[in-house]
């Protein structure tokens, strides 16, 4: 591991006054420490941010949330407000990590984490997301767990977090400090596609500290669902985020997002827009579901990803159904 | 009813594992592997890491000391330029600290000459050859009767290509060794392994010592599952650079440069043919492997031959062809041979029932044998069917519709499967002393391993129990190559194998003792050589049944084990809580292999790329719900006098079959590759 320099930020100020010539903001590290030792992530400076007055989750009077950057995935995940109002973000982040690394990790480095790409966390080999130009191993070569939606000749990484995906759900925001001051970015509008820039996994700005995420109240049910190859401790093959809303048998209001199949937390915009108003039943659901994943364009070995996320809509929308 | 005795130790961390020694003046190494899947190293440039504060030494191929013996290519560390496999350990760096030694080996630059590796295992690869023997000493093919006619003309006909991935041991240890030159020119080793006496005459001949000159301490070991078996590379690089340094030296290897470095289980493509009359009696059994090994040294494993005896059939073959490619060097883990061999024959077993509407364990009970149908020998006891009846009733598995695909619960699938275990009693010679001291209490030594088993617990059962004295009064001495030599924690051998040795020492002890014991003591000690060779021939062997429910969710494919029975005939169980611990950690493994383990081959690169236990996924807590293992009395004389067999691999063979059974019988969907993941199912759900 390369020599690098320690220092605990005391405030949002001073972390954005240390953060420069290859710095790096450190949450819980339960990410950011692996890449270090693995060479693919090699700060000259880490900034512990971990400890900001950002810890504490708060419920607003309309039922919003706003959730610290320094919350731990745990204290998150056991919150009652979030588990009694927003139990999809709580049962996301219980279905991502181990226990042990749910105590470390943070919500503003959740948000943070890079792929977990074979190629990009093997400095010996090419990745454009590591070394741009260096070109994509993983699109002829492993991916039966990267991206079907949205990827690019570039790069076919997923982005890992379950947290995320119920945050797109959610439509959260994210607050963000930066060097001209406070701003507040849409979850959908942090994490990019990898287009021909595949380095940038979010649009933050050098510097940009996230402080807080605000969720939206939500009065209506909602639920994560992830597969994966075993029960705990494994990134999704594909995950789903779901919120319904139905009335009369017909869909008032619905959002998900999918997880484990493209760059970012996927927003299923084209589904939600073909279910609003649409018959709460499966046939509606199944319609929507493969109006979104006709975008899908899976690779050689992960074309097992279309029907799964099909079903798992289908499924996961099936049983908000019965419970609203 | 045994706890392991050195239990409190291992939890308030007071054990000591091979890398926690304290070593004064101790440095670091680390090891830089190989860039390139094949090719020859032009240069090492070392300038950079030579610069960097703190850096002792470098060892490459440029400046390597020689070694005395280099016949084991893994182990004949930078005698050459030349590039056998990616990963491969081409240069090290030594260092004040752990972190220099590292980031010195990220600085050092090594040139290289690439050519494209060849490392897919196929079955037309054209290198494809017959090895002289399987693992250890078996004869590669084996042919009785006139099978391929018999196969032709029966009644029923099971034709299937199995195949099975590579899978990494990962014990929870990693290999690692503190190698200390002393000033009389002998080495000293604290090294994790699965033998110490193996390691000790194995390093003496790679630096041309007497084996009189290496120690090999190694108490407590975390795991190996076979990875520890032999000496890998990583025990030579230690010594190397702690001579190249001239201070003690520790090096560990870190997760992810053990997938190249410490051993695998070879990936396996398997046809099994199976003929039989419509009463289910095999008529004939064909089971062709094809296997890898390295360019570096050949490993042959012997997946083809429980085939060879667990069921009757007049004509019958077997056979293994090997090819070399550009990888590292297959080798044991956990019933290396036995656990694909038996995948694939008690896969065919289930399609077999399948064929001929026979429920699965009464077609095996059809099939069994009172004799091993190659060599004609009789069994030295031989519970298969017990098992079988036995685990059937425990596991309520009367009354299972047969059908596949017709049992829903909601959205899941549910369905029960069966497979058999069997797995050899080996026994080694080994030597052990016993000792009376004149306080009343005994110390018995040997150079055995516990790599986790209870061996050491099981051990002194046994000397409290032929010397006739209480366990609190006798002393277990292990894992130390200075006490008489073991043979290796492998192969289910050890406690046999190494008990004898221990039994027959404490007889002896006792033949001695007579009044008060002197202060120094009264000493026997045993070899167990004559008594092994003296031994009439009897086919000793192992059996087991394996029981598993698993629940298959239609949406996504994913498969959960519900619960699952093992039930075993292993002889006389010394110790039921360490013995239950390996049954069910055994099948444990099972579930691993049957459903998520695999290591990824690149094509491209030509290296295994899950290299860490994020993604290289063994089951979690949550994977095992409800595991039972329970075993049936059995009695053998042929054995050993404790009438004991090995118990660390039976546990883990049938298992995997067992869970594909139950994917089959609760889906109708029959994955013949393994691991039977979401994606697989997915496609046929």
């Amino acid at each position: 591991m390369r020599p690098f320099a320690y220092e605990r930020a005391t405030s949002a100020e001073d972390a954005l006054g240390r953060h420069q010539d290859g710095a790096v903001y450190l949450g819980g590290g339960t990410n950011l420490v692996d890449l270090m030792r693995l060479g693919v992530e090699e700060p000259s400076r880490l900034v512990d941010v971990a400890r900001l007055p950002y810890d504490q989750i708060e419920l607003r009077p309309d039922g919003s949330l706003v959730i610290g950057a320094a919350v731990t995935n745990s204290a998150l995940a056991a919150d009652r407000t979030v588990r009694e109002g927003h139990s999809v973000l709580a049962q996301a982040v219980l279905a991502g990590a181990s226990g042990q690394i749910r105590n470390l990790a943070t919500v503003g480095g959740n948000l943070l984490q890079r792929t977990r790409c074979s190629y990009f966390q093997d400095t010996s080999k090419p990745c454009n997301k590591r070394t741009p130009g260096s070109g994509c191993p993983a699109r002829e070569g492993e991916h039966h767990n990267l991206a079907i939606l949205g990827h690019s000749d570039a790069c076919v990484a997923t982005h890992p977090s379950d947290m995320a995906v119920a945050l797109a759900a959610l439509d959260a925001s994210v607050r963000v400090r930066g060097r001209d001051g406070d701003r507040t970015v849409h979850i959908e509008d942090l994490h990019r596609l990898p287009g021909d820039e595949p380095r940038r996994d979010t649009t933050l700005e050098p510097g940009d500290l996230i402080t807080a995420v605000e969720v939206p109240a939500l009065g209506v049910p909602s639920r994560y669902r992830k597969v994966r190859e075993r029960a705990s401790f494994a990134f999704a093959l594909v995950s789903v985020a779901a919120v319904l809303d139905v009335g009369g048998g017909r869909v008032r209001d619905v959002r998900l997002a999918l997880g484990g199949v493209a760059h970012k937390p996927w927003r299923a915009r084209r589904a939600e827009e073909a279910l609003r108003g649409a018959e709460a039943t499966e046939e509606s659901f199944l319609r929507a579901a493969e109006a979104e994943l006709e975008a899908a364009e899976p690779l050689r070995d992960n074309a097992y990803k279309v029907p799964m996320a099909r079903n798992l809509i289908v499924r996961t929308l099936i049983e908000l159904g019965e419970e609203s | 009813m045994t706890d392991r005795l050195e239990g409190r130790e291992k939890v308030t961390g007071a054990a000591r594992y091979a890398f926690e020694y304290p070593v004064e003046g101790v440095a670091y190494a680390a090891a830089v592997q190989a860039s390139v899947g094949k090719g020859r190293i032009e240069s090492v440039g070392a300038d950079a890491a030579l610069r960097l504060p703190g850096v002792l030494a470098v060892l490459s191929c440029e400046n390597a000391p020689e070694l005395s013996d280099t016949s084991d290519g893994e182990l004949a560390l930078f005698q050459s330029r030349t590039v056998s496999y990616r990963g491969q350990f081409v240069a090290a760096v030594v260092a004040e600290t752990l972190e220099t030694a590292r980031e010195a080996a990220r600085l050092l630059r090594v040139e290289y000459t690439e050519e494209a590796p060849d490392v897919r295992l196929r079955a037309d690869h054209p290198g494809l050859y017959k090895p002289d023997k399987v693992n250890p000493v078996f004869p590669a093919d084996t042919e009785q009767g006139e099978p391929e006619k018999a196969f032709a003309a029966s009644a029923v006909r099971v034709d299937a290509v199995y195949t099975t991935p590579a899978e990494h041991n990962n014990p929870m240890e990693p290999h690692a060794t503190i190698a200390q030159w002393n000033e009389d020119g002998t080495l000293t080793l604290h090294d994790s392994n699965q033998g110490a006496s193996t390691v000790q005459s194995t390093i003496a001949k790679v630096f041309g010592l007497e084996p009189s000159q290496v120690r090999v301490v190694s108490p407590h070991v975390g795991g190996g599952f076979g990875s520890k078996g032999t000496p890998r590379p990583n025990v030579v690089l230690a010594a190397m650079a702690a001579r190249a340094a001239g201070r003690p030296v520790k090096f560990a290897v870190p997760r992810q440069q053990m997938f190249a470095t410490t051993g695998y289980r070879t990936p396996t493509i398997q046809r099994i043919r199976l003929g039989a009359g419509q009463d289910g009696r095999l008529t004939a059994i064909l089971h062709e492997v094809v296997e890898q090994t390295s360019t570096v040294k050949e490993f042959a494993e012997q997946t083809a031959t429980p085939t060879r005896m667990l069921y009757q059939a007049p004509h019958r073959l077997t056979s293994h062809r090997v090819a070399p490619l550009d990888v590292p060097t297959p080798s044991w883990m956990r019933a290396p041979g036995e656990t694909p061999g038996m995948y694939a024959l008690e896969t065919a077993m289930d399609e077999l029932a399948v064929a001929t509407g026979i429920d699965p364990v009464e077609l095996r009970v059809r099939n069994d044998t009172d004799r091993e149908p190659e060599s004609g020998l009789p069994f030295s006891s031989r519970n298969l069917v017990a098992c079988l009846r036995e685990g059937a009733e425990r596991f309520g598995w009367a009354g299972r519709d047969p059908r596949p695909g017709v049992r829903e619960e909601g959205r899941r699938l549910v369905g029960m499967g069966v497979a058999a275990s069997t797995y050899p009693a080996y026994q080694r010679p080994n030597r052990a002393t016993a000792r009376a001291e004149p306080d009343g209490t005994f110390t018995v030594r040997i150079a055995a391993a516990d790599i986790g088993t209870g061996a050491r617990t099981a051990l002194a059962l046994l000397a409290a129990e032929t010397l006739k004295e209480d366990l609190a009064d006798i002393r277990m001495e292990i894992g130390d190559s200075s006490f008489p030599r073991a043979s290796v924690a492998g192969g289910s051998a050890g406690t046999a194998g190494w008990g004898t040795a221990v039994v027959r020492a404490c007889e002896a002890l006792r033949g001695k003792l007579n009044g008060a014991v002197p202060p120094e003591g009264v000493e026997a000690s045993a070899d167990t050589g004559e008594e092994l060779k003296a031994r009439a021939e009897y086919a000793r062997h192992a059996f087991g049944a394996q029981f598993a429910e698993v629940e298959v969710d239609a949406d996504t494919g994913e498969v959960r084990v519900r619960r699952m029975l093992g039930v075993f005939a292993a002889g006389r169980i010394i110790n039921p809580v360490t013995a239950r611990s390996q049954f069910i950690g055994g099948m444990t493994m099972g579930v691993g292999m049957a459903l998520m383990e695999q290591s990824v081959m690149d094509p491209e690169f030509g290296d295994y790329l899950n290299r860490d236990l994020a993604q290289y996924h063994v089951p979690a807590c949550a994977d095992i719900r409800d595991v039972d293992a329970a075993w049936v009395e059995e009695s053998d004389p042929h054995l050993n006098p404790m009438g004991a067999k090995g118990i660390g691999e039976i546990g883990i063979v049938g298992a995997a079959a067992a869970v594909g059974n139950a994917v089959h019988h609760a889906t109708g969907i029959r994955v013949r590759d393994l691991p039977i993941t979401p994606a697989r199912l997915l496609r046929e759900l």
